[in-house]
């Protein structure tokens, strides 16, 4: 089933861009070699249960999480496990993370595949398990699990596969979509039979014209796949936009698109899928574009994660002295990456060679309303950005500060040069940080009370003691009273007794 | 002896009854702008404000006899909060009351040193230290406000103010440094 007839309803605001798409779509998605060194970062929450010294081989799994939901990750060869230390990685805050370093060693062992795994309505929890344990997340950039995606027991009518890219420079889900259109179409199946979705959309942007044709040739064989071709417009692969899009329904602020009986999963993620339960593969790889200013092979490549990023560089053959800033990610929502031994990791869909831009001075805002034209959340942006200003943190949620989905849309068009989505980032926090010190403040305020009211409590329990011994002590002091006034009158009465006794002997004696 | 036993815990008991009785008898009903101050308030209870924790101070600021910028440990969060609420004028923290820590502290007992004095115990106003007389005592972490009334009663000095770990661990993604420029428009 294939065919392009869906009614595509258009979102608000976008940019038209120049893709620069072409330049990395000419060769083969190529393989680089397995490096010397991987760095593997430990996700949040997680335990590493691999020791400095251990063998591991590909497949293997490092660590475990007590949150059922935290997928493992994966030795992505097979070696030596050299350390378990801070490492750069590729991360907007510079810091390092604790990171599992394997030398590898050569000879690229896997474990045994775990046995396939038929999807169907009866093994769902089991399928969940499966897309944990081999470290499945979202591979367009978002890294969600994607097990807490498909676990949701609302009922589904569509599954999106959102093979949109929309973002310009990157290539790597169109290159998978060209080569290896039957997967995606297998990973599709694999995850509708998961979630029971009545029908399967996958959206593409009309710049993808080989991967249209490949994807409609390997969807005409399936049940279920209609593929939709869809507008070139950044962000149409922003989750919202792309359902909008594609069934007219909008995505309500703060909820989820299974309210809407709604699952959108990417790409590379559904072919994950598929090789997770179907093979029994733990995601240890993944395609990447290199693409950008001095670039000389520019292209897609099929790389292991935790290669260091300055291989796939090297591999690429970039001329380090041409760009200016490195990215993960694409021109409007990369992270710029400061340290090129940090590793690709499992969001990590592009790494892009930015040749020098002009640089100009954040000037104040002239209430253009530009940003507010181009917004495809609807937002105001200049609004968030004054709140934000201002420390008004929780008027800029008000005004919708969490369905930004820092597009940068914003950004660009801004004749003021104001780096938006930084106010936003930086808002965010803010936000998130009052929400979480209230919940700390009202416990604090709950103690602070219940010890005041047994401080009082103790106070009076004490003057209650304290009456009451007094009650006491002024009993004791007149039974006392009492006993001895009761002495003094047998007293008497011995002493007359006694009086008695005398008279009576000297009556005795005188008769 | 069994008869003062009866009769202090008979005791106990009428004084309890009496006590839950007048609470719920005259229970005064909160004020509820007291109220509103006080949720905004950081709850740190250090007595700063100089007033002997959040909800006197939330109290005379209902009262106006205190200005709204007088809690360091709330800063300007709290500062433009009280202002939205009670409709005046924001104001920079007065730093007569000290000043705002971006990172929230807490303290630490050194655990070697501390005799088990239970000292900090009794100073500490939201009981966020555990420990009998002579044992050694620890803080809980996830309880403690960071008000530091805790370390001058201590006699050995062991009671150290740290950046609260939780916090400190989190990267605060930076205000980027734009222009000045004047008052929102809007
Ligand atoms: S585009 Fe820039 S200058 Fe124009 S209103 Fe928005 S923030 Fe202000
Ligand atoms: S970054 Fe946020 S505010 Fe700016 S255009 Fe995108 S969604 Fe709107
Ligand atoms: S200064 Fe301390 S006691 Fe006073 S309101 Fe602020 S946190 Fe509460
Ligand atoms: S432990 Fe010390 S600093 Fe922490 S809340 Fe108690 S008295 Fe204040």
């Amino acid at each position: 089933m294939s065919s392009s007839n869906q009614k595509i309803t258009p979102f608000h605001g976008g940019l038209h861009l120049d893709g620069h798409k072409q330049v990395s779509t000419q060769t083969p998605i190529a393989s680089i070699p397995v490096p010397q060194y991987l760095h593997i970062p430990v996700p949040h929450n997680s335990e590493v249960t691999a020791t400095v010294g251990e063998h591991v081989l590909r497949g293997q799994a490092l660590t475990t999480s007590s949150n059922s939901m935290t997928p493992a990750i994966h030795a992505s060869s097979s070696g030596t496990v050299r350390a378990i230390e801070m490492h750069a990685v590729v991360n907007r805050s510079g810091q390092l993370l604790d990171c599992i370093s394997i030398e590898t060693d050569g000879n690229d062992k896997s474990i045994e595949p775990l046995a396939a795994l038929k999807p169907s309505a009866d093994n769902k929890q089991e399928c969940l398990d499966r897309l944990r344990e081999c470290g499945i997340v979202g591979l367009g950039g978002a890294g969600f699990p994607t097990a807490i995606k498909v676990a949701t027991d609302k009922s589904i009518d569509t599954l999106i596969i959102n093979a949109v890219e929309c973002e310009p420079y990157i290539t790597c889900d169109d290159m998978l979509m060209q080569e290896q259109a039957s997967r995606v179409i297998n990973g599709a199946e694999t995850l509708a039979s998961i979630v029971s979705a009545k029908e399967v959309l996958i959206g593409i942007e009309d710049n993808k014209p080989e991967a249209i044709k490949a994807m409609q040739a390997a969807a005409s064989n399936a049940e279920r796949g209609k593929i939709v071709i869809v507008p070139t417009i950044y962000p149409s692969g922003g989750e919202k936009q792309l359902i909008q899009l594609l069934t007219g329904k909008e995505v309500p602020s703060g909820g989820l698109p299974a309210d809407l009986g709604v699952v959108c999963v990417n790409t590379a993620t559904a072919t994950a899928s598929y090789d997770a339960l179907h093979q029994g593969l733990a995601l240890t790889e993944r395609i990447i574009t290199v693409t950008g200013a001095g670039v000389k092979k520019p292209g897609n490549y099929l790389t292991r994660l935790g290669t260091p990023i300055s291989k796939l560089l090297d591999f690429a053959e970039t001329d380090h002295k041409v760009y200016q800033q490195l990215r993960m990610g694409g021109p409007l929502m990369g992270i710029p990456v400061k340290d090129t031994s940090s590793p690709v990791v499992k969001i990590t869909n592009c790494i892009l060679a930015e040749a020098a831009q002009p640089q100009h001075a954040e000037q104040p805002c002239i209430r253009c309303g530009d940003c507010v034209r181009v917004c495809p959340a609807k937002l105001l942006p200049q609004q968030l950005y004054w709140f934000t200003r201002a420390t008004e943190f929780e008027k800029a949620e008000d005004h919708g500060l969490f369905d930004c989905i820092e597009c940068g849309c914003c950004d660009y068009v801004c004749p003021s040069n104001i780096p938006l989505v930084d106010y936003y980032r930086h808002a965010k926090f803010e936000a998130n940080n009052i929400k979480s010190e209230r919940i700390r403040s009202d416990r604090a305020r709950i103690r602070f009370e219940q010890r005041e009211q047994r401080l009082e409590r103790k106070a009076e329990e004490k003057a209650a003691l304290r009456a009451a011994k007094l009650k006491k002590l002024k009993e004791r002091e007149e039974a006392k009273a009492a006993q001895q006034e009761g002495t003094q009158d047998n007293k008497q009465d011995e002493i007359a007794a006694a009086l008695a006794r005398v008279k009576a002997k000297k009556e005795k004696t005188n008769d | 002896m069994l008869v003062a036993v009866i009769a202090l815990v008979s005791l106990a008991g009428i004084f309890g009854l009496l006590l839950g009785f007048t609470a719920l008898k005259f229970k005064v009903e909160g004020d509820p702008v007291i109220d509103q101050i006080d949720a905004l308030l950081p709850q740190t209870q250090c007595g700063q404000c100089t007033y002997p924790g959040c909800r006197p101070y939330a109290t005379a600021i209902a009262n106006g006899e205190a200005d709204i910028n007088q809690c360091p440990p709330g800063g300007e969060v709290t500062i433009v909060a009280l202002s939205d609420l009670l409709g005046v004028e924001a104001k920079p923290l007065n730093d007569d009351h000290g000043t705002h820590e971006d990172i929230p502290t807490v303290v630490i007992v050194q655990e070697d040193i501390c005799i088990g004095c239970t000292l900090c115990i009794q100073a500490c106003p939201v009981d966020a230290i555990i420990g009998g007389a002579k044992q050694i005592h620890t803080v809980i972490e996830k309880e403690c406000t960071g008000c530091n009334l805790c370390i001058p009663p201590c006699p050995v000095d062991c009671i150290d103010i740290i950046p609260r770990p939780t916090a400190a661990a989190i990267w605060h993604p930076p205000l980027p440094g734009g222009p000045v420029t004047g008052a929102n428009p809007s």
